[in-house]
């Protein structure tokens, strides 16, 4: 018996799979969490990876939460060591009163154990040896075996499981059949030899609604589909390179022509992200709407064309899944590190447009709308989501569509336009927003073409170097991006029950443990009113927000606090009043840890919690 | 000088070709290029050869990237969009505006620093993907605008203006995209506008990756004793495989050349090219003899000129995407977007 009482939690707990890197356990950890999903049962799961195809070790992490607490928990209450490599720091991370479950075969030392945990152990390769001959099938169908295993000890229900293999495996009898099959084996074998359930314990529930379950680079990827995106071009690079990979699946799915076969769009592997970003560039000059996906390393090569874009008016969409930086950094860790690297992109003075989606149902969003604002604003539109959104499976929101929308093409001059005598000067601000007309490639014989170009030139796109001719243009562009404030996705504010004098800032894959944490923060007694940022340029609500509070603090996943000096250098206020709260080992921020931040600085404020005040 | 600008009346007998347009609507801006520059003389063969071929100056997209030669643009097509993009990567802009509208000709605009050195990459990868195009690379073999420093095409031995003899081994951009799979490869001297024009005019005819390297002294920098890119250098030591005349329509040319020596070669969009062979064994149709005797004659000192190889069914990159014959660009929401009953689907299979 362990000398700490075992945790008894039922749909509250954390799961963590500790795996060899290619060795097929990814798609049984899926359909754990997937299976707990189906009792109703909110998750979030999260990939631990290393840069590596096969040996090296790997996490799968399934947060279960009836209260649908989405972001990263911290700690780990059963661990489902199947690494040997990683055992001796597995072991050691579980909670006092956890369960460890491993594979029995081979006897282990008693010192490899812990006195204050729960050890569960089952013959997984003695089961699987006798079972199956071929080594692949071993390997497999192992994972299977202790899915079944864990489905006794979590009390949780068969039959949901069967139908997920079923729905995995539809019109494949002979795969579907022997997974059930292996499913039952360490069922059996649990129900048989072990005491279950554990106190860990998955309930029904009726917490998941109608919410779907969808990682963050597919959902970007569906919404640039939807978007009416035509050309993609894009270099390989963790963690974006699922992006371009689910954009061309769902094209093969809903862009072929149903007579012709042809296909309505062109993707392109570049030779580097300095070609994706040219064929991006080349595409949307003339009038398609393209984009790329990448990551930190893509963003620096790619920085001389989006001055480009900036100066030569040119639309181009950006998908930036965030990496730990610089250099190359931690690849498949997960960070909000490139906020200057892109608000800044490029030599000479540049902004440019960010959105900050928080989830999957807002990267289908956002996606969407960055080629509308792409379009109307003649810039890039950067899509900034991070690995933790864009590689992990979400539960959000359904995706939604209006099928009255049209796309917003921008400001365009067409052969009409031009045959009835409007005057067409490529960078004139004919409607005092900053936006001038563009004419796309081959439209009239003799009216509205003009010569692009990175150098400095007129309101008619005529070469200039003269001064007042720069400074107006360059003036002009500020103008562009005052009008792009009112264009993009705006703050969303939630204010604490009573008055207070502190607010947050937040943003992004924040989100979920910035609202864990809320709930944290106000058991302590410190009312936090919010403020979750979803755009650059920001809203003048932004402002507002820093004025009504004495104290700002401001969430990030990065070291050098990049979201709260853009607020600074833009808002052109107290950097004292701004307190950064950052977060950047790799791992997605947690509610504990901001709950931590937080709490400490308001008690080094030596704020009195309303409760113990009035108590 | 551009400041100056250029006066539209012309000569009321002045030629027009099949389309009513003069020369003149094939002219862009005044060229601010140094008086003499070979860049001036390639610029007047576009001219000519789009004259020549009845293309409506629009339907054009002249596209380059940076230096003197990727100025040149501005000098003709005046009503056709330019775009004078970055240092090197003309041929990914060219890609990716070719994807977006394949209903336009693309005429790529680039030097032999940009094209050599600092874009070789993007170079190499254009030509491999078989982009529909017409890529001239005008080579001077130096960097004229920051005055005079070797490029990657200067000779091995060769001289700059100031003394300096390069050590580096010269890159043959042609020798480069035979091996690339380029389906139109020729090479030509700006001094010869005889045989560039109608090289031209078969590369806009032809539909893949059509590369022209076009020898170009740069009278700046590159125009003395020593240099292996002077108007002297290569007069002296050109060597042409063919001359070529191109036939569009019912253009009846080619009752002019004797039987034997004409080449007939049918290009995809049926228009014909004759090939006037010089070298009576040179087949344009065999890459690998093209590689070969392109190295025989460099080992030798000589420059070939000619058009080295043609592939008349060559495939474009458009052709291997598979992409719809509708210009991507045209595309709206109602075909684009598959809607909200496929989401609710989406939707459900993800639950």
């Amino acid at each position: 018996m362990p000398d700490k009482k075992p945790i008894s939690s039922v749909n509250d707990f954390v799961v963590r799979f500790a795996n060899v890197n290619g060795s097929g356990s990814a798609s049984a950890n899926e359909m754990f969490a997937r299976a707990i999903l189906r009792h109703g049962v909110p998750v979030s799961p999260r990939n631990i990876f290393p840069s590596n195809i096969q040996g090296l070790p790997t996490w799968y992490e399934v947060r279960v939460t009836e209260d649908g607490h989405l972001g990263a928990r911290g700690g780990v209450d059963m661990m489902v060591a199947m690494n040997p490599q990683t055992w001796d720091k597995d072991v050691a991370g579980i909670e006092p009163g956890g369960y460890l479950f491993y594979d029995s075969t081979k006897p282990m030392p008693s010192t490899k154990f812990r006195d204050d945990i729960t050890v569960i152990g089952v013959p997984l390769t003695a089961i699987t040896n006798s079972t199956y001959t071929d080594p692949r099938q071993r390997q497999l169908f192992k994972n299977i075996i202790y899915l079944g295993s864990l489905s006794a000890l979590l009390d949780m229900d068969p039959k949901l499981i069967e139908q997920l293999i079923g729905e995995q495996y539809k019109g494949k009898e002979k795969l579907l059949s022997s997974n059930v099959h292996a499913l039952h084996l360490g069922r059996d074998w649990a129900l048989q030899n072990l005491k279950c359930p554990i106190g860990l314990r998955v309930k029904k529930s009726d917490k998941v609604g109608d919410r779907i379950f969808i990682e963050g680079n597919s959902a970007a990827a569906l919404g640039a589909v939807y978007g009416g995106a035509t050309v993609c071009a894009w270099y390989p690079i963790t963690p974006s390179s699922s992006v371009a990979e689910a954009f061309t699946a769902h094209c093969k799915k809903y862009r072929h022509d149903p007579e012709t076969g042809k296909a309505k769009y062109a993707i392109v592997q570049g030779e580097d992200e300095l070609a994706s970003i040219g064929i991006v560039i080349g595409a949307s000059w003339n009038g398609a709407r393209a984009f790329t996906a990448t990551s930190g390393p893509g963003i620096s090569l790619m920085t001389e064309f989006i001055g480009l874009s900036y100066f030569a008016e040119i639309p181009a969409v950006i998908m930036n899944i965030q990496r730990a930086g610089p250099s190359t950094g931690m690849p498949t860790r997960t960070q909000q590190c490139d906020i200057i690297a892109c608000a800044y992109a490029s030599h000479g003075d540049t902004k440019h447009v960010l959105l900050f989606p928080e989830d999957p149902a807002e990267a289908f969003e956002f996606a969407a709308a960055a080629f509308d604002l792409a379009e109307r604003l003649q810039t890039t539109i950067f899509l900034m989501l991070d690995l933790d959104i864009g590689m992990n499976h979400r539960l959000c929101r359904p995706l939604k569509w209006d099928d009255a929308r049209q796309y917003d093409r921008g400001k365009v001059m067409t052969a009409e336009m031009l045959e009835e005598g409007r005057d067409f000067g490529r960078y004139l601000d004919v409607d005092g927003d900053g936006i001038p007309y563009r004419t796309y490639p081959g439209t009239h014989p003799t009216k509205g073409s003009y010569f692009t170009r990175g150098t400095s030139r007129d309101r008619y796109a005529r070469y200039s170097e003269e001064g007042s001719v720069y400074a107006d243009n360059m003036q002009r562009l500020v103008r562009k991006f005052e009008t792009a404030q009112d264009l993009v996705p705006r703050p969303l504010q939630a204010n604490a029950e009573r008055p207070t004098k502190y607010g947050v800032i937040y943003f992004g894959s924040t989100s979920p443990a910035m609202d864990e944490a809320i709930g944290l923060l106000e058991a302590r007694g410190h009312q936090l009113d919010r403020l979750r940022i979803r755009a650059f340029p920001f809203h003048s609500s932004v402002a507002s927000f820093l004025a009504e509070h004495d104290f700002v603090y401001v969430v990030e996943q990065n070291r050098d606090s990049q979201l709260r000096q853009l607020i600074v250098n833009e808002n052109g206020i107290d950097p004292v009043r701004l307190v950064p709260i950052v977060h950047y080992d790799g791992t997605p921020i947690t509610a504990r840890f901001i709950a931590k931040a937080i709490g400490d600085h308001q008690d080094h404020l030596k704020v009195t919690p309303l409760r113990k005040a009035v108590s | 000088m551009t400041y100056i600008a250029k006066p539209k009346f012309h000569h009321p007998g002045l030629k027009k070709n099949e389309l009513g347009y003069t020369h003149r609507d094939y002219e862009g801006k005044i060229s601010t290029l140094c008086a003499g520059c070979g860049h001036d003389s390639i610029t007047a063969s576009i001219i000519e050869a789009c004259y020549e071929l009845s293309i409506e100056p629009h339907r054009v997209a002249k596209i380059s990237g940076i230096g003197c030669s990727s100025k040149t643009p501005d000098y003709f097509l005046g009503n056709s969009h330019g775009f004078n993009s970055v240092h090197g990567r003309m041929p990914s802009v060219l890609t990716g505006a070719n994807l977006a509208n394949r209903d336009l000709i693309y005429l790529g605009v680039s030097g032999d620093g940009d094209s050599a050195s600092i874009g070789f990459g993007q170079f190499a990868h254009s030509i491999r993907r078989g982009v529909n195009m017409t890529y001239i690379v005008e080579n001077n073999g130096v960097y004229g605008l920051t005055k005079g420093q070797f490029s990657a095409t200067a000779d091995r031995g060769s001289k700059s203006k100031k003394g300096v003899t390069n050590t580096d081994n010269a890159i043959d951009l042609v020798a480069i995209a035979l091996q690339l799979g380029a389906t139109f490869v020729a090479r030509s001297f700006s001094g010869d506008k005889a045989q560039l024009v109608p090289l031209i005019a078969a590369a806009i005819r032809h539909k893949g990756a059509s590369f022209i390297d076009v020898i170009s002294p740069c009278i700046a920098f590159n125009n003395h004793a020593g240099s292996t890119k002077s108007f002297d250098y290569v007069r002296e030591h050109n060597d042409a495989v063919n001359r070529l005349d191109v036939l569009v329509g019912r253009d009846p040319i080619a009752v002019d050349y004797a039987p034997g020596t004409v080449q007939l070669v049918e290009q995809h969009d049926g228009s014909k090219i004759a090939l006037r062979k010089i070298d009576a064994d040179y087949d344009p149709h065999d890459r690998l003899g093209a590689q070969t005797f392109l190295q025989k004659h460099a080992a030798k000192g000589q420059i070939v000129t000619g058009l080295l190889y043609v592939d008349p069914d060559a495939e474009d990159l458009h052709e291997h995407l598979n992409t719809v014959e509708t210009p991507l660009n045209t595309l709206e929401a109602d075909t684009l977007c598959p809607g909200s009953a496929v989401l609710d689907k989406i939707n459900a299979s993800l639950r």
